[in-house]
C-alpha cells in the first residue's frame, strides 16, 4: 500500500480495540517467567562462549597466546580475532565488531573461549594472552573539536543551514544570549544484556538474539560471515529493552556464529555488563553553541545552534541541532554540526539521538532567553510557535500543537504560582519548577506483514517488528483485530523472525506507527480476499463481532477459510507526504525539584508531560513508553555521564554501580496527557511516534527547575551537586 | 572467577586455622562483594572457607552495659534490633542508607567492613592498580577519580573505604573482637580496624592471616542525637560522595565520623572539641590534611555543608 494521500475515514477509526487501555497481551508471559529471552533458549548440547574484550584502545595486535586457555578445563575451542581475520563490515557499524589485527577500541571484541560450562569459559577468557602495539589516540572532544570537519551528511540531512542573514540579525537584537552547553557520553544501559545463541545446521544458521531490527542484523551478519543472507534464520521474539543499542548487529552475534562453528555446537555468548559501555555503542557527548537574538516585545530574530560531537573515524555526526531547525520561528537563523575524530567506542544512536541532547541544550537557552527579557518561559515559547517549517515556509506542519501542550500542562501543573529564582523553600529544600518544549520527528519507514485467517476464525499476524518491552504485540493484535471485527482473543501475532514479511523494526519511535500501519494494509488485503470468497459487495461490507455482513446476510468469520485458511502480505510504503509536511511530535514537559540547601543533591519532587503526537493507539503502552523517557530524563539530568580517562581512552564507569541510572527512590509522581489529536497526514492509523517524545526535553525542564530553585543557572550535564555548591547560599 | 575448593568451618577455631593454612583462602559469609569480585578476577582464592555455620548471629547485651554484635548478624537484622534503634539509632541509619533490601538481608557485620573499595580501576584487571596488582602503579590519580579520597591518601592510592555501617561503627568507638588461628583473641579499636594505603594499599585492615572476626561490640550507649547523613548523586543504592556520622549531646559537643573521604572512616577527635562553635571550626580541623584532585576538591567544602545541615538538624 503506498501511503500518498491523507487518510481518510477508515475501520480504525472506530475504535473499538484501537485507542482503548488494553492491558498487554504478553504481560502475564513477561510476569511469569514463560517469555523465552534470547539467552535462555536451550538447544540440545549447548556450549558456552565467553568472549575476550582488547586491554587497549587504538593499536594493533601483534600476537595471541591462547594455550593455557585451551588446556583449561572444559575448554573446546579458542576462537581469536587473527584465527577469522579481516572480515568485510556490516554497513550499520562504524567499529568492526571482530575480526583482523587492528584494534579500534576498549574492550572490541578479540577472541570468543568456548567450553562446555559458562564458569569455566570465563575463567578460560581470563587465560588469553595478547601482545599489542599501541598507538597514541584522541579522546578528548574539547581537544578534538579545535580539528572537527564538516561531514557530508548529517543522517539524510545537511550538516549546515542558513535562512537570513543570522550575522546581521543577532549583533542588532536588543536583547541576546551567547552560551556554550555540554552534554556527556551517555550509555543506553537497557537491563537485558546483548546475547546470542548460534547453531549451524550444514550452511544454515539459526541465531536466537536480542535485536531491535531483524533484517539489518541478519544482512549484516551475513556480510560479515560472508554468507547469503538466505543461509541465516534469526529470532528475536523477547528483548529486554534496547533504547538504539540493539539497533545494530553486535558482537555477540558475530562470536556465537563464529564459535558454533568451530565447535560444531551450539553457542551461547552474552556479553558481561562491563563490555556493554566499551563493546557496544553509547550517545556521543556533545559541545553545543547557542545563540539568540529577541525583539525586546520576545519575538526571536535571530537563532544559532553550533554543535561538535566526535566519533571514530568515518563515524557519525550526533545530530544535535536538527530540533532548532523546526522548533521555533525566527527570519534570520542557522545551524552547523562538526565532527571530530576520536578512539573512544563508537558513538550511535540512543533514544531520540539528536534531539535528546540537542533539546537538553536548546531549552536551557531559551529559559535563559526569557528571563533576560523579563517573560515568562511558557509565554515565550507559545509566541515563537511556528506552523510552517521555519527553513522553508512553504511547508506546513502535518499538525503541531506545541502550544496547546503548553497551555494545558502550565495548567494542569500549576505553573502560574511559580515564583522568582531562588524564592521557595520548604525546610532544607530549596524548591523550583521548570518547564521546556518537547519535540521529536515522526519518521516513516516501510513495514511488512502478513495475516491469515484460519477455518476457526483466528486471525494470525507475522512480521518481524521486534516489540522490545514497548507493547508491539498489544498495538498491532489490537489493529488487527479492529480490521478484521474480531476480539482480541481471535488474534494471535507472531514478531521478531526473520522469516516473516521485514518491517519497520524499534527504533527512532517509528516502529509503533509503521507496523501497525503495515498490519494494517495486509488486513486491508485480507479483507478484500475475504469478500471475494463471499462474492459480498464491497462498498456494504462491515466486519464486525466476528462476522462479516453485507446488507441482510452476515456470516462468521470462522466459516469463511477453508482448511488451508486465507492468506494476505501486504507493505506499507511512504510517498510524498514526508516531503511536503513536515512531520513530527511535539510536548511539554512540567517539573518541580527540591535542592538541598546544604548538600545540593537535586531531587524531582513531580513530573508531567503532555504529548501531542497523533492518534494514541493504547493509552497504557503509551504512557508506559512516556514515563519510561521521563525516568531516562531524570538520569540524563542529573546523574549519568560515562567518565573518560582520556589517557587510556575508554569509558572508566563501565557498570550499574558506577553509570547511576535512576532507581525508584529518585522517581516521584509522575503524570502523562495525552492531546486528544489525529494526524491523518502521518499514516492510516493517524498515529504518530510517541516512546521517544517522553525523553525530549525533560532533562532541560530539570536545569531550569534547578535553576528556578536556587538562582544558578547550570549548562554542563549532568548537574550533579559538586556543580551547584559553589553557588548556594553559605550554611549559618 | 577461578576454580576453588570450598568448605563448611565447623567452628570459629578450625575456620581460622584453615584460612592460616592457605595464604589463598578467603572467608565466604553473604558474599555480596566478595562474589562479585571473584567474578571479575580481582579477587581470586583458590579455597572458599564458608562461615555461615558458625552461629556468632546474636545481638546480646554484656554484663557491663555493652552490645555485643555477632560477626554473622546480618544488616537488616543489626537495623532492625530494637535495641540498637534505641541506644544506637546512628548505627541503624547507616545501615538502611546502604546497599539494597536484598543485599542488607545477605549481608553481614563482618562481611560489611571487610568490603572493598569501588575505586573503577580497582574493578577492571586491565588497568594498573597497586590495590589489586602492588607495585603496577595507581591508575586513578590524575584520571576519572571524582569519588576518591581526599584525606590520607598516598602516592600509591587514592581509593575510599565505601561502607555506611564502619563510619557509624567509628563514631561509636566499637571494638571488632577477632580470633586468630592459634587460638589466641583480640580486640581492635575500630578506629585501628582499617588503615591508610600508605605504600600497601593492598592492606586494608589490621588483621593478620588467618584471623577471623567474631564480633564487634558497641560502648554503652551515650545518649545524644543520632544523625546518618549520606550525600550522593541519586535517592538511593549509591555509594556516598560523603557521610557524615554523628552523635551529638545537647550541649553541642558530640562525635562526628566522616565517610566517602577516606581509605578508613575518617574521625579526628580535636576537631569534636570544635563541634560547639559549629560546623566551619570543627571542619577546619578535621580537613586540615585534605588533598583533594581538581575532581572532588568539592568534597572538602561539602564535608562541612553536610556536617553544618547535621548540627541544624542536632539543634532542632
Amino acid at each position: 500500500m503506498q501511503f500518498d494521500t491523507p487518510a481518510t475515514t477508515n475501520p480504525i477509526d472506530q475504535l473499538t480495540i484501537v485507542g482503548q487501555s488494553i492491558p498487554r497481551i504478553d504481560g502475564e508471559l513477561k510476569t511469569t517467567g514463560k517469555a523465552i529471552y534470547a539467552y535462555e533458549w536451550d538447544e540440545e548440547n549447548i556450549a558456552y562462549g565467553h568472549p575476550v574484550g582488547s586491554a587497549i584502545a587504538k593499536g594493533r595486535i601483534t600476537s595471541m597466546d591462547v594455550s593455557a586457555a585451551r588446556n583449561a578445563d572444559g575448554v573446546l575451542a579458542v576462537v581469536t580475532t587473527l584465527d577469522v581475520g579481516k572480515r568485510e563490515k556490516g554497513k550499520q557499524n562504524t567499529a568492526n565488531l571482530f575480526g583482523g589485527d587492528e584494534v579500534q577500541h576498549y574492550h572490541q571484541a578479540i577472541a570468543v573461549v568456548v567450553a562446555e560450562t559458562f564458569e569455566q569459559a570465563r575463567a578460560a577468557a581470563a587465560l588469553v594472552k595478547v601482545d599489542y602495539a599501541e598507538e597514541k589516540g584522541v579522546f578528548d572532544l574539547s581537544e578534538a573539536m579545535k580539528t572537527a570537519v564538516k561531514p557530508k551528511d548529517a543522517g539524510g540531512a545537511p550538516p549546515d543551514t542558513a535562512v537570513g542573514d543570522f550575522d546581521a540579525a543577532f549583533e542588532t537584537a536588543p536583547v541576546s544570549l551567547e552560551e556554550t552547553y555540554t552534554t556527556p557520553d551517555q550509555s543506553h544501559s537497557m537491563m537485558e544484556p546483548h546475547a546470542s545463541l548460534a547453531t549451524w545446521d550444514g550452511d544454515e544458521l539459526t541465531l536466537w538474539t536480542s535485536s531491535q531490527m531483524i533484517d539489518w542484523w541478519r544482512t549484516d551478519l551475513a556480510t560479515t560471515l560472508g554468507i547469503d543472507k538466505e543461509k541465516i534464520h534469526l529470532k528475536s521474539p523477547y528483548i529486554g529493552g534496547g533504547f538504539g543499542g540493539k539497533l545494530f548487529l553486535r558482537a555477540d552475534a558475530v562470536l556465537a556464529a563464529f564459535a558454533a562453528k568451530a565447535v560444531k555446537r551450539p553457542v551461547k555468548v552474552a556479553l558481561p555488563r562491563p563490555f556493554l559501555v566499551n563493546n557496544t555503542t553509547h550517545r556521543p557527548a556533545t559541545i553545543q553553541r547557542i545563540r539568540i537574538g529577541a525583539e525586546r516585545d520576545g519575538t526571536i530574530t535571530a537563532i544559532a545552534h553550533e554543535s561538535w560531537s566526535g566519533d571514530q573515524p568515518d563515524g557519525q555526526l550526533e545530530t544535535a541541532v536538527m530540533q532548532t531547525r523546526l522548533l521555533y520561528a525566527g527570519k534570520n537563523r542557522m545551524t552547523a554540526m562538526r565532527l571530530a575524530e576520536l578512539h573512544l567506542p563508537e558513538g550511535n544512536a540512543m533514544r531520540a539521538p539528536g534531539e535528546a541532547p540537542g533539546l537538553m541544550a536548546l531549552e536551557i537557552a531559551i529559559d535563559e532567553m526569557a528571563e533576560k527579557l523579563g517573560l515568562d518561559p511558557v509565554e515565550f515559547r507559545i509566541l515563537n510557535d511556528t506552523q510552517v517549517d521555519p527553513e522553508k515556509p512553504e511547508r506546513p506542519f502535518s499538525h503541531r500543537d506545541l502550544v496547546g501542550c503548553l497551555k494545558r500542562g502550565a495548567e494542569q501543573f500549576g505553573w502560574s504560582t511559580r515564583g522568582k529564582p531562588g524564592t521557595r523553600r520548604e525546610g532544607d529544600w530549596l524548591i523550583g519548577t521548570g518547564v521546556a518544549a518537547a519535540l521529536r520527528n515522526n519518521l516513516l519507514v516501510p513495514s511488512a506483514a502478513r495475516v491469515r485467517l484460519d477455518q476457526d476464525g483466528v486471525v494470525t499476524v507475522e512480521t518481524d517488528m521486534t516489540d522490545i518491552g514497548t507493547g508491539s504485540y498489544t498495538i498491532i493484535a489490537q489493529t488487527a483485530a479492529e480490521m478484521m471485527g474480531l476480539p482480541m482473543d481471535r488474534v494471535k501475532v507472531r514478531l521478531g523472525d526473520s522469516r516473516f514479511p521485514v518491517s519497520a523494526g524499534s527504533g527512532g519511535q517509528f516502529g509503533a506507527n509503521c507496523s501497525t500501519s503495515g498490519v494494517y494494509a495486509a488486513c486491508v488485503k485480507l479483507r478484500e480476499a475475504v469478500i471475494q470468497t463471499l462474492g459480498f459487495n464491497a462498498s456494504e461490507v462491515v466486519f464486525e463481532n466476528g462476522t462479516v455482513r453485507s446488507g441482510t446476510r452476515s456470516v462468521p468469520l470462522a466459516g469463511v477459510a477453508g482448511p488451508d485458511g486465507l492468506s494476505a502480505e501486504d507493505t506499507i510504503e511512504w510517498a510524498e507526504l514526508s516531503d511536503s509536511h513536515q512531520q513530527s511530535t511535539f510536548g511539554a514537559h512540567f517539573v518541580e525539584v527540591g535542592v538541598d540547601i546544604a548538600t545540593g543533591e537535586s531531587r524531582v519532587r513531580r513530573m508531567l508531560a503532555v504529548c501531542a503526537s497523533g492518534r494514541i493507539l493504547n493509552p497504557i503502552t503509551a504512557r508506559s513508553q512516556v514515563i519510561g523517557a521521563m525516568t531516562m530524563g531524570v538520569g540524563l539530568a542529573l546523574s549519568e555521564e560515562l567518565a573518560v580517562d582520556t589517557r587510556r581512552g575508554f569509558f572508566v564507569n563501565h557498570d550499574l554501580a558506577s553509570y547511576e541510572v535512576p532507581v525508584h527512590a529518585d522517581i516521584p509522581h509522575q503524570e502523562v496527557i495525552f492531546m486528544d489529536e489525529t494526524d491523518p497526514i502521518s499514516s492510516p492509523m493517524k498515529a504518530k511516534g510517541i516512546g521517544e517524545l517522553g525523553l525530549c526535553g525533560v532533562s532541560a525542564a530539570i536545569a531550569n527547575a534547578i535553576h528556578n530553585a536556587t538562582g544558578v543557572r547550570l549548562r554542563h550535564y549532568p548537574m550533579t551537586l559538586d556543580k551547584l555548591l559553589g553557588g548556594l547560599p553559605a550554611l549559618s | 572467577m577461578r576454580a576453588f575448593t570450598y568448605e563448611r568451618a565447623a567452628s570459629v577455631e578450625s575456620a581460622a586455622k584453615s584460612a592460616a593454612a592457605n595464604d589463598k583462602a578467603k572467608f565466604i559469609a553473604g558474599g555480596t562483594n566478595l562474589l562479585d569480585l571473584m567474578k571479575l578476577e580481582i579477587e581470586t582464592p583458590t579455597h572458599l572457607i564458608d562461615v555461615n555455620g558458625l552461629g556468632l548471629d546474636t545481638i546480646e547485651p554484656t554484663s557491663d552495659g555493652r552490645l555485643r554484635i555477632g560477626a554473622m548478624v546480618r544488616n537488616t537484622d543489626l537495623a532492625s534490633n530494637e535495641t540498637v534503634r534505641r541506644d544506637y539509632g546512628l548505627l541503624s541509619r547507616a545501615l538502611v542508607a546502604g546497599a539494597s533490601g536484598q543485599l542488607r538481608n545477605k549481608a553481614t557485620t563482618a562481611g560489611n567492613l571487610l568490603q572493598r573499595t569501588r575505586c573503577p580501576y580497582f574493578y577492571d584487571t586491565n588497568q594498573p592498580c597497586n590495590k589489586r596488582q602492588p607495585g603496577s602503579g595507581c591508575s586513578a590519580l590524575g584520571g576519572f577519580s571524582r569519588q576518591h579520597a581526599v584525606l590520607g591518601s598516598s602516592e600509591a592510592c587514592i581509593a575510599t573505604y565505601p561502607g555506611d555501617m564502619a563510619i557509624a561503627m567509628r563514631a561509636l568507638d566499637a571494638v571488632v573482637e577477632t580470633v586468630k588461628p592459634e587460638g589466641a583473641t583480640r580486640s581492635i579499636p575500630i578506629a585501628e580496624f582499617h588503615r591508610l594505603p600508605g605504600d600497601t594499599p593492598q592492606i586494608e585492615t589490621a588483621l593478620e592471616a588467618g584471623e577471623i572476626i567474631t564480633a564487634v561490640t558497641l560502648p554503652a550507649p551515650i545518649g545524644g542525637q543520632h544523625i546518618y547523613r549520606k550525600v550522593r548523586d541519586r535517592a538511593s543504592y549509591a555509594f556516598a560522595l560523603v557521610s557524615v556520622a554523628a552523635v551529638i549531646q545537647p550541649d553541642g559537643s558530640g562525635r562526628v565520623a566522616v565517610g566517602g573521604v577516606a581509605h578508613k572512616p575518617w574521625r579526628v577527635e580535636a576537631a569534636e572539641a570544635e563541634l560547639p562553635k559549629g560546623a566551619k571550626a570543627a571542619a577546619s580541623i578535621l580537613l586540615a590534611d585534605a588533598r583533594p584532585t581538581d575532581q572532588n576538591r568539592f568534597k572538602v567544602d561539602l564535608v562541612e555543608r553536610t556536617l553544618g545541615a547535621v548540627l541544624r538538624e542536632a539543634r532542632g
